[in-house]
């Protein structure tokens, strides 16, 4: 059987990545769902099982993209390979909804 | 459907199935609880659902509640209905709504009485409600007569990789064998609202979710509240969800690929003839949601969860799905189908389809859910404004 992947993403081109179990930082691979492609990424911090790190950077206010689709945006800016929440990413569309 | 699923249910006397035979004890209002357990203790195998509202609520409140009332009443799942409220005018309002089904109801109110007596006299009725029930025979069933719902509870980033597509195959394939399947949700398809749109079948569809949605979205927005922590909730968010846009996708990410052919009000029973897949519009809290989709006829109910929500409900088997192998390890007696190894790539989505449709056929046929086993009946009422 194949390895299990490190990280899952939605669609290729999603600016972030899940963690498909609690990770350390390094070199890692994954695998994106719909499209099947092997990804390779390099992780800043660890982060726990189902918590997401971007696969960009994005400067603040950029889209934040998972399913192929604007799902938030960066609070602050991010570096490739930080971790992604509510310390750095809020919705676009609940204005007042941020922590 | 891989191979066709051999399924039995119970015939109604108005046509309905339901997939379990249970004779209720069902209050009418807050006041009517005690007695109503009191009864379900003296003639046990009868199932009494407390809830907290019935007094002094109006308009559409009010009817939305005569609606949840009678509704579960009507369900499939339900043999025979006793019913108890404090005075007599609303407790034979909602007696009369379900006796329409031609199915065996009783009514009893507590004023002039109390409880005692009001207890003697539904426990006499209610054993004899059970006995006959006990004599109701399964029949062969298909999709076509047992209304599913799906709704997501506790979701994390897992339950948009594998949970919920594993319900969405589940959700076209009961569609495509002529079923029926609700969804809800409302405030959860924000962000994503526009994929709901594009599948609505019709304009009339598309404009009947499109103001449903709006209204909502209006009277949330209108509080100007920091939704972060309730929607999300503080379990998605320590699961790794960050933005409602974010659940949202995973949320639609549940509701198969088929056309949504209708709006429901909460609680609104769809036309039998029409089958497919339909939108209600509810709450996105999951014991609200699953009971006003049992109201409305659903006989079983698919529950993907990440962080691990627990709920049940009384007459309708809440089976519950998880691809976080945490989860699925930490809280096992919770979990009728763990698919966490769809994430590890040890089998594929139409694979883990069709352990969702094993699990389901074993269900419908008979088999207690872990929420039924382990007593989980919440029974929770929508209300929409105060009451007077």
């Amino acid at each position: 059987m194949a390895k299990v992947p490190d990280f899952l993403l939605h669609h290729d081109g999603d600016s972030v990545a899940v963690a498909n179990d609690d990770l350390q930082p390094g070199t890692l691979q994954g695998l994106s769902v719909k499209e099947q492609t092997p990804h390779t990424a390099v992780l800043n911090h660890a982060i726990p099982l189902g918590h997401k790190f971007a696969l960009k950077d994005h400067a603040e206010g950029e889209a934040i993209i998972k399913y192929g689709i604007k799902v938030g945006i960066a609070s602050k800016p991010i570096k490739k390979g930080d971790y992604v929440h509510t310390h750095n990413m809020r919705s676009y569309r609940w204005e007042a909804s941020r922590a | 459907m891989g191979s066709k699923p051999r399924l039995t249910g119970y015939r109604r006397p108005d046509g309905s199935m339901g997939i379990r035979n249970h004779v209720i004890i069902l209050p009418v209002d807050d006041l009517s609880n005690a007695a109503a357990e009191a009864v379900a203790k003296v003639v046990p195998g009868t199932l009494a659902l407390p809830h907290g509202y019935g007094r002094l609520q109006f308009g559409e409140d009010l009817e939305l509640t005569f609606r949840t009332l009678i509704g579960t009443g009507l369900n499939g799942n339900v043999a025979a209905v006793v019913v108890i409220g404090i005075e007599p005018k609303w407790t034979e309002r909602v007696a009369a709504g379900i006796a329409k089904s031609g199915k065996p109801v009783a009514s009893f109110s507590i004023e002039g009485k109390g409880d005692l007596q009001v207890i003697a006299d539904a426990a006499r009725v209610a054993q004899v409600f059970l006995q006959d029930a006990s004599e109701i025979q399964r029949e062969e069933a298909t999709a076509g007569d047992l209304i599913m719902s799906i709704k997501c509870g506790e979701s994390d980033t897992t339950s948009g990789l594998g949970s919920c597509p594993t319900t969405s195959q589940a959700v076209d394939r009961w569609v495509a064998a002529g079923g029926t399947v609700f969804f809800g949700e409302t405030s959860e398809l924000t962000g994503g609202e526009h994929l709901i749109a594009e599948r609505c079948i019709d304009d009339a569809c598309r404009r009947a979710f499109q103001d449903t949605y709006d209204n909502y979205i209006k009277v949330i927005e209108s509080t100007g509240a920091n939704l972060l922590g309730s929607q999300p909730t503080q379990g998605n968010i320590a699961g790794g969800l960050t933005t409602i846009e974010e659940k949202a996708l995973g949320n639609i990410a549940k509701t198969g690929s088929v056309p949504v052919i209708g709006v429901l009000k909460p609680a609104e029973a769809p036309d039998r003839k029409k089958q497919g897949l339909y939108f209600m519009d509810t709450s996105s809290a999951a014991a609200e949601c699953v009971t006003l989709m049992a109201a409305a006829g659903a006989v079983i109910h698919l529950f993907p969860t990440g962080q691990g929500n627990v709920i049940g409900n009384p007459i309708e088997p809440v089976l519950k799905l998880t691809a976080n192998k945490k989860t699925a390890a930490s809280m096992r007696e919770h979990i009728d189908l763990d698919v966490s190894g769809l994430l590890r790539q040890e089998y594929d989505l139409t694979k883990a389809g069709d352990m969702m449709m094993e699990v389901i056929e074993r269900t419908v046929n008979g088999r207690l859910c872990a929420a039924e086993a382990l007593g989980h009946r919440e029974y929770t009422f929508t209300k929409l404004y105060i009451s007077a």
